[in-house]
């Protein structure tokens, strides 16, 4: 059995992705390449009985000019004999409805001497717009075998496996001698790395730099010898250019004909875009489509969460019964199986909204959302294409910065990132509900409008204000890390493929459990340990007090239970915590048991009701859990002042703080495997933290 | 006013307008901008200008493109 490597490449919309599944099914993963943000997808396809191969799809570029951290990737793959997914052959993906500018990169991969074979997709779409091509004088021209397919509808698919079984050839002729351009720097480039296209040395003399496979002597030669001949390069990437396009001229003339009255594709696309991006129902489509986005995360995904919750507190009932009562259960249960059911619970959102974000980039939508929204983002540093992170971030921020991976300017997509857990997720909406007890009444103003729905509304609104604000502030703090620019393909309406929106839902869910998962039951585990365990005999003190009392019992069994259980969590580790940290959030108006919750409920911010609960000993008394936590917590007296502890003051203090504080591990897990490093989700929750610290001892200090 | 034959920055023209392109602006983004089909001689044709006033897309060849005006005006074209 013979491996063989593949790599697709090729323009931006061309179709790649949906060759890639045509071609590998749901027989691919997607990885990382080494310590990179960039998503590795890979696929396995087996060719014949002898030949199997692993193939690649590296990101969309429009030329091999690399600028973006995706593009390198693209360049080094191609480039570096020693990447590890360095291809032997190459199947470059070229939009038949757009032929020029996709021959463009077409001749500069062909220029680089690696065996290719170009694979035509979109040749319905170039018919119904009048165009018609002549694939095997493309080929003679191009000096590469040209296949059609249509990756959408699989066919073709056939014919290209069976052409790469055959063994493909090094392209023979250069598409653009480069070598008259700078003959002495090509000469001297191949020397010194022993590369033998020429153009893969020009492109080397460009590039050098961020090329990874050269030693440092290697790199010093190269600079040297660019230095001694003034190596002129933006000139000369401008002159290959034009070169190429001199030469693609004629080949396109002689290759296609073009019916000019027949623009179909086209100008369907120009009427659609006429309402879509009208200055007024442009605007009202767009906020009718983004809100139905939101309901389905926020609304729809509800029931399948509520079942996997109720899932899981079955299993953990089940187990807890069935198994001894130790340690070893105990941790299994309260950390693992938590931990396990805090990452599943999070499966429905992250499908849903994928599934609505591919079916919106699948019918080009996603960039006339970008082209209706850019000018206003720009303003506060982001871009067009942070409008659906945002958006999403109301229900959840977690899908939601997963979704950040659609923009490419990393500066843009930082502060997407940075900025959109201040939205007001769903989980904040259980804590907000407690607590606006204790400072709205349940009234209304003027007879309609109720008090408690205001202050929700104002709480949601602050979220987008200090969002906004936020990302303004880190346009001026963050460096741009690359040269980026805006210009975007409109690419044509197209009926989304169901096929590809399945595989992006599963793939989405896969990467998340994966990768973002380890890390949330890592802190899972450590936060049960905090809660369980306490300094040395401190639990067995308890469990002795009570075992000594339960005779003269006037309580309930279970009652006496509850209580039980408030003693220890105020004893354990993170009670411990919450008498330490108590100095520092007394000026904010709580007190060491909220301490505890604050600690508790990294978690999950909802997590901050049920610790309430179990503080308050109030755990399983009443089946109206919520109410029964809510009046007990306004009987809590403060020792020191005599005062109800949860006042006003403190209520809206710990709500400001809930609206801005980073309380959300699978939010920090998830910023780390976007970001690839502990950076960012570091900056992010000492930023988050100090804000809430100061704006609730702001309010705390001033409605005291 | 409008004149028949001046030379404008391709931000300045207008929805529905259509030129050719006479010069780009030296730089890494005339080069983005060639490798985008946007080269000295090629007709172009401003299809919109977004609803907030930027960005604006033109077609060019047989597709849309979207650019910011800024960007547009690299690209120098005769009405």
């Amino acid at each position: 059995m013979k491996n063989i490597k593949i790599a697709l490449i090729g323009n931006p919309n061309c179709g790649k992705s949906s060759l890639f599944n045509a071609l590998t099914g749901l027989r691919q993963k997607v990885g990382n390449f080494a310590g990179i943000t960039v998503d590795k997808k890979t696929g396995y396809l087996q060719l014949s009985r002898e030949l199997n191969a692993h193939v690649i799809d590296l990101p969309g570029t429009y030329s091999l000019y690399p600028r973006r951290i995706d593009e390198f990737i693209t360049f080094d793959v191609l480039l570096n004999p020693d990447n590890p997914s360095h291809p032997d052959v190459v199947v470059i993906v070229a939009d038949a409805s757009n032929l020029k500018r996709n021959l463009l990169f077409c001749s500069q991969i062909i220029d680089l001497k690696i065996p290719s074979i170009i694979a035509l997709n979109m040749v319905d779409v170039a018919r119904k717009n009048g165009l018609a091509i002549d694939t095997l004088q493309l080929a003679v021209d191009l000096g590469v075998k040209v296949i059609h397919v249509n990756a959408r509808e699989g066919k073709g698919i056939h014919d290209l496996k069976r052409a790469i079984q055959t063994a493909i050839p090094v392209p023979e002729r250069y598409f653009v001698e480069v070598k008259p351009l700078c003959p002495e720097v090509i000469n001297g480039i191949k020397d010194i790395t022993g590369v033998k296209s020429d153009y893969t040395a020009f492109q080397i003399a460009c590039h050098y730099i961020n090329i990874f496979c050269f030693n440092v002597e290697q790199k010093g030669k190269i600079k040297q010898l660019l230095e001694r001949h003034q190596f002129p390069m933006a000139k000369l990437q401008g002159e290959e250019i034009l070169k190429r396009y001199e030469k693609i001229n004629p080949i396109l003339e002689r290759c296609t004909s073009q019916d000019q009255s027949k623009q179909q594709a086209l100008d369907t696309t120009a009427k659609i875009d006429r309402i879509l991006l009208h200055p007024v129902y442009g605007y009202l489509i767009f906020l009718l489509i983004f809100y139905l986005v939101f309901q389905a995360i926020f609304s729809w995904a509800a029931y399948p969460m509520d079942a996997i919750g109720a899932g899981f507190s079955w299993m953990q009932e089940a187990l807890n019964k069935n198994l001894p009562q130790n340690l070893v259960t105990n941790l299994l249960v309260e950390g693992v199986l938590a931990g396990i059911g805090g990452i599943i619970v999070f499966i429905p959102q992250i499908m849903l909204l994928f599934g609505f974000i591919s079916i919106l980039e699948d019918t080009g939508y996603m960039t006339r959302v970008s082209f209706l929204m850019d000018r206003l983002m720009r303003k506060v540093g982001m871009s067009g294409k942070s409008t659906l992170p945002l958006v999403s971030g109301l229900a959840c921020a977690v899908p939601a910065i997963m979704s950040t991976r659609g923009i490419e300017n990393w500066k843009d997509r930082i502060i997407t990132i940075m900025v959109t857990p201040l939205m007001s997720c769903s989980a904040r909406l259980p804590v907000y509900a407690l607590l606006i007890s204790f400072i709205v009444p349940d009234e209304r103003l003027f007879g309609i409008m109720n008090l408690k729905g205001l202050v929700m509304l104002g709480l949601y609104l602050l979220g987008w204000a200090m969002s906004l604000l936020v990302a303004l502030v880190m346009k001026w703090i963050i460096k741009a890390k690359e040269k980026s620019y805006y210009l975007m393909e409109l690419p044509i309406y197209r009926r989304p493929r169901w096929g590809n929106v399945g595989i992006t839902m599963v793939e989405k869910a896969k990467v998340f459990v994966m990768d973002a998962g380890k890390v949330i039951i890592t802190i899972s585990i450590i936060l049960w340990f905090l809660a369980s365990f306490g300094p040395g005999t401190a639990f067995t003190d308890i469990e002795r007090k009570y075992a000594d009392l339960q005779p003269a019992g006037h309580a309930t069994k279970t009652e006496t239970e509850d209580i039980i259980k408030s003693e220890k969590l105020g004893a354990s580790f993170a009670g411990r915590i919450g008498h330490f940290i108590e100095p520092a959030i007394r000026p904010l108006g709580f007190d060491w048991k909220i301490g505890i919750a604050l600690i508790t409920s990294f978690a999950a911010r909802e997590v901050f009701v049920g610790t309430m609960s179990t503080i308050y000993s109030v755990g399983s008394t009443a089946d109206s859990d919520f109410e029964a936590i809510r009046d007990r917590m306004r009987k809590e007296i403060d020792p020191i002042t005599k005062k109800p502890v949860y006042s006003a003051a403190t209520s809206f203090s710990l709500m400001i703080f809930f609206a801005f504080a980073m309380q959300c591990m699978s939010t920090v897990s998830v910023v780390r495997r976007e970001t690839k490093s502990w950076k960012w989700p570091l900056i992010q929750m000492a930023y988050m933290t100090g804000l809430a610290y100061a704006a609730s001892l702001l309010v705390y200090q001033l409605f005291k | 006013m409008k004149q028949p034959h001046s030379v404008v920055p391709l931000g300045k023209l207008r929805a529905g307008e259509t030129a050719v392109i006479v010069d780009l602006e030296k730089g890494d983004l005339a080069l983005k901008l060639m490798e985008m089909g946007l080269l000295p001689g090629e007709k172009i044709f401003v299809d919109m200008v977004a609803p907030l006033g930027d960005p604006i897309s033109i077609k060019i060849g047989n597709y849309l493109l979207s650019l910011r005006k800024e960007e547009a005006n690299a690209v120098l074209v005769r009405r």
